[in-house]
């Protein structure tokens, strides 16, 4: 799984959810994307991961 | 040698200047609204402070007294890929702030609008900073995509405010395309040069039917007082402060400086005369000076 763009050995399958817990990113500071798509907050925990996903788990930093 | 001293009134010449201060029309003493009844109003939301304030490189334990010295309800910030599972920003924003994504990095629409999909789902609010650049050198924003961006974003309820060059026609066509504002810079961001583009930022004043807000350039709270008086309905800081000696005393400089501006503009700015002064005591000669009179 590419998570962030790094080459991941994890555990499939996980859901959202759990990825974000193991990553120990606070669910509620994060938004997240597989391949491309949003999975809104509702349904990330029935949303679960293949070892051949892409996923950006984003949030907001300091700019202007 | 005998001569005769020239009065007063022959030397300062008091025929040559007929200009008097025009006397106060109807409406000089009359309350305008000011401070909370004045309120800032960006898609439907109310403000009552007119300083947006950038996030961006100072410690993150300042930002906190920095927002309060501020007195901003607005506060930018970027998205980027979770790195570290300590210190996010928004543990040290203050509750009852307006969280202010922008869309750095979008090179066109399409990035941007993905970007403000992903910062409403971290945030859940639907305010997005539209900002999309090609390059770092001089980081100037791209006005056609941002109005094609505008257009996509205001569709699906954003309340949008895009980052603009002060063109006057791009300003118009961002209206057009659902803008809750327009945000013109006011010289390259984060160069402090103040109000370099001016003339053009007049005219998008002049024009404007959604609030007109000054980003990028201002460097001191003088030229933000300038961009207040001018008519501007706010402005957006960052370098400035975050460049200064002392970054909360600078934020609250500014804050007072925007507020001294909104109201200089409220009140009517007076004339500007060329070529003569104008008298601010009385023009009769000083008559106890020409005791033979």
């Amino acid at each position: 799984m590419i998570v962030n763009g790094q080459e991941e050995q994890i555990a499939t399958p996980i859901s959202v959810t759990d990825l974000i817990k193991a990553k120990g990113f606070v669910p509620e500071r994060v938004a997240v994307e597989v391949n491309g798509e949003i999975v809104p907050r509702a349904k990330r925990a029935e949303t679960t991961l293949k070892g051949t996903d892409t996923v950006e788990i984003v949030t907001f930093v300091q700019g202007g | 040698m005998t001569t005769t001293e020239p009065t007063l009134d022959e030397l300062v010449g008091t025929a040559t200047n007929t200009a008097l201060l025009p006397e106060p029309d109807a409406h000089a003493y009359d309350a305008i609204a000011t401070g909370d009844a004045d309120p800032l109003i960006l898609g439907g939301h109310k403000f009552t402070s007119r300083f947006i304030l950038g996030s961006g490189r100072y410690d993150l334990n300042l930002i906190k007294a920095t927002i309060e010295n501020a007195g901003t309800q607005i506060v930018t910030m970027a998205l980027r890929r979770c790195r570290t599972t300590e210190n996010n920003l928004l543990d040290y924003i203050p509750k009852g702030i307006t969280m202010l994504p922008n869309t750095s990095g979008a090179r066109n629409a399409e990035e941007a609008v993905r970007i403000a999909r992903l910062a409403r789902e971290v945030c859940q609010t639907d305010f997005v900073k539209v900002e999309i650049e090609h390059e770092t050198k001089y980081l100037l924003p791209d006005n056609a995509e941002t109005i094609r961006a505008t257009e996509m974003l205001a569709k699906e309820g954003f309340v949008v405010m895009p980052y603009m060059f002060p063109d006057p026609i791009a300003a118009r066509q961002l209206e057009d395309a659902g803008a809750a504002c327009v945000m013109p810079l006011g010289s390259l961001i984060g160069s402090n040069k103040g109000l370099r583009m001016r003339d053009f930022i007049e005219v998008i004043i002049a024009n404007a039917h959604v609030p007109v807000i000054i980003d990028a350039g201002i460097g001191r709270p003088s030229q933000a007082a300038e961009a207040m008086e001018m008519g501007a309905d706010a402005v957006m800081a960052y370098t400035a402060i975050a460049s200064a000696g002392n970054i909360p005393l600078m934020a609250r400089a500014f804050k007072h400086a925007i507020e001294a501006g909104r109201e200089a503009y409220l009140s009517g700015l007076g004339t500007v005369t060329e070529g003569h002064a104008v008298p601010s005591s009385p023009t009769n000669a000083a008559d106890y000076l020409s005791p033979s009179k």
